[in-house]
């Protein structure tokens, strides 16, 4: 079985990364997939990752799950305290206010909202992981970063193309 | 010819740099200041401290004045917290990239705000251990809180707020917090390391990252709207005259934006000194902060206007008395003072000359805050001197303890911002980056269609195309 790489290349020009992202996305090197790049930058960047092709971000889901959940665990939560008073006297007043239950409810559905936004954030951006031997701090300044996983067969084609984008270092290392 | 906002030719080392060294070495104005806001903060403990031990009687607050200088206050603190959300969320939805520089601190402020609010209800309570009354547990007979009070509503309100806003300026800080990580060393680095939560500027992070900001901003803008609105929901839920006002909501959150933008320019202009920011705080970004807090002052004018036009034309004769006698009673020169800064001084914001001169811009932006306490204290107070009972007909002045619990708030808030800006970067460097790579691909591009639109001229003539530094 052959090794497969994990390949590094920096750039400080990001029109070369970006064409050297384009020639990957064009197949320029046989058995590379863009599915297999991933980019690190120091700004956000949506017109290079727009190379990348559809990747998914699910965060929207789990925020409208979480606000609904705020909606709903709100109403009843409130609800289900108020409607302790039912064996005391109202005086004509709804044992369940609507009008004022609505402001509540409607900060809890902001609260969880907010904080599962905030969790699946933390959950799906690949945080908390160990920044590994290819990380480059120069990646937090100015330089952008392509990294791409490959078979050793199309290790030095890779190589290649990067060095005709005229990328400034290339790091490499084997895939346990 | 239009100023830029940012020198768009400045390099991002020097960016990472700038912001770097304005957390090791401020101005020596930057710890006088410092100090300044401890020795606030002292008097406000002292004086806490002897109220706590010899009762409520020491602060003057008696019946009727059961609400004075420490309900206006928090008011006051809950509407500087509206700075973060409209320069940062607000102005993010919409792309107005301009906020890119300055966004961060008034984030900063709308956390410290809230902070420093929370601590009046409980000072006003007196009683503080029994602040957790307000929180919805059901107590041992079975009672819960009245959730019909807007008291609780603020609880909650405030509650989800601080936390939003919170998660709101971390989240924005996390690729900074790399950089800061990756250029520390000792106990700063352990610090930014745990807080950068392994932030390695993957495609995956940005683009995550890039959805939760926006969900966050979407979240945060009826979130502050619905807490000022349920604040003035204290006053407007009562039957008191002055304070059942119909238009009560958007007026608090209209002087809430406009005290926060106005504490943003106090803010804005110290920083650009402490730090050394002319690059990055630049006199066009001032320029546009001024106007829209211009265009804000228009929007609390008209509201106040209106508020004083349909108390006069209504039916409601304690109203009316209560507004004459706010114009011509012993609170008077502080309505008309209110009145002057809130209303006139905001002028200076549409003269070019003010708006570019900083000096004139701090002592604008203080006294546009000056007016928004004074806002406040209007509101809490005439009401409950003349409330429709005359035989309670009484005016009270806050003593020196509530005088100095309210000063040394200034300074735990002054205290707390001072640390926040040292510890971490007050400029946003990621954003500001996109904002000079942005824009520097626009000129670029606009150079090149210029380049090719001269060469068909000429091509059309002739000639030979020319152009110098496209």
């Amino acid at each position: 079985m052959s090794k497969r790489y994990r390949i590094k290349a920096l750039f400080s020009d990001f029109e070369e990364a970006f064409a050297a992202l384009s020639d990957i996305r064009h197949s320029k090197v046989p058995g590379v997939s863009i599915d297999d790049v991933k980019l690190n930058s120091p700004i956000e960047h949506p017109e290079i990752e727009e190379v990348l092709g559809e990747r998914p971000v699910h965060i929207p889901k789990l925020t409208l799950a979480g606000a609904t959940f705020g909606l709903v665990f709100g109403f009843l939560f409130l609800a289900s305290a108020q409607a302790t008073f039912l064996v005391q006297p109202q005086g004509g007043k709804p044992v369940i206010p609507l009008p004022s239950n609505f402001v509540l409810v409607y900060e809890m559905l902001i609260f969880f909202g907010v904080w599962t936004t905030f969790f699946a954030f933390l959950f799906m951006s690949g945080l908390f992981r160990k920044r590994g031997n290819l990380y480059s701090e120069k990646v937090s300044l100015d330089q952008i970063g392509v990294i791409v996983e490959a078979d050793e067969a199309q290790r030095d084609k890779l190589k290649s193309l990067f060095k005709t984008h005229k990328s400034l270092e290339i790091r490499e290392e084997e895939i346990q | 010819m239009i100023e830029k906002d940012i020198d768009e030719q400045i390099k991002w080392a020097k960016i990472n740099a700038d912001v770097l060294r304005s957390m090791e070495n401020p101005r020596r104005a930057y710890w006088i200041t410092f100090f300044i806001c401890i020795a606030m903060m002292a008097c406000a403990v002292t004086a806490e401290i002897y109220q706590y031990n010899t009762g409520m009687g020491v602060t003057n607050l008696n019946n009727p004045h059961m609400w004075d200088m420490y309900i206006a206050t928090f008011v006051f603190w809950i509407g500087m917290s509206h700075s973060g959300t409209l320069l940062s969320a607000i102005l993010h939805i919409i792309h107005a990239d301009w906020r890119k520089p300055i966004y961060r601190f008034a984030e900063a402020m709308t956390t410290f705000s809230l902070m420093t609010a929370g601590f009046f209800p409980m000072i006003h309570l007196g009683r503080v251990w029994n602040l957790y009354w307000v929180l919805p547990y059901v107590s041992d007979r079975g009672h819960w809180p009245n959730f019909r009070s807007p008291l609780v509503w603020d609880a909650f309100a405030i509650s989800t707020y601080l936390s939003a806003s919170m998660l709101f300026l971390f989240i924005g800080m996390i690729p900074d917090l790399a950089i800061c990580r990756d250029n520390a060393r000792g106990w700063r680095r352990k610090i930014y390391t745990v807080l950068s939560l392994g932030w390695v500027g993957s495609d995956r992070q940005w683009r995550n990252f890039r959805k939760t900001y926006l969900l966050m901003a979407c979240f945060l803008i009826p979130l502050a709207v619905s807490v000022h609105s349920i604040v003035s929901s204290d006053f407007a839920m009562s039957i008191m005259p002055g304070w059942h006002v119909t238009s009560f909501p958007p007026y608090f959150v209209a002087g809430a934006l406009y005290s926060g933008c106005a504490a943003i320019i106090t803010l804005f202009v110290m920083l650009r000194y402490y730090f050394r920011f002319e690059e990055y705080m630049t006199v066009a970004i001032m320029e546009k902060t001024a106007k829209l807090t211009f265009a804000i002052a228009m929007v609390w004018t008209y509201l106040n206007l209106i508020e004083f036009a349909s108390t006069w034309y209504g039916h409601d004769i304690y109203a009316k008395e209560l507004l004459i006698a706010k114009a011509t009673g012993p609170y008077a020169w502080i309505f008309w003072t209110m009145l002057f800064c809130g209303m006139v001084v905001p002028f200076a914001l549409a003269v070019e000359k003010f708006r570019r001169h900083m000096p004139t811009m701090f002592v604008v932006s203080l006294l546009l805050n000056l007016s928004m306490y004074f806002e406040r204290w209007m509101i809490v107070a005439p009401t409950l001197s003349m409330a429709h009972d005359p035989h309670q007909w009484y005016i009270e002045w806050p003593s020196i303890v509530q005088w100095a619990i309210v000063f040394g708030s200034f300074g735990w808030f002054g205290l707390l911002f001072l640390v926040f800006v040292k510890v971490f970067p007050s400029v946003s460097m990621y954003e500001v980056k996109e904002m000079v790579f942005h824009r520097r691909r626009l000129v670029n591009e606009n150079a090149a269609k210029e380049y090719s639109r001269r060469a068909s001229d000429r091509k059309g003539a002739g000639g030979t195309p020319e152009l110098k530094g496209a």
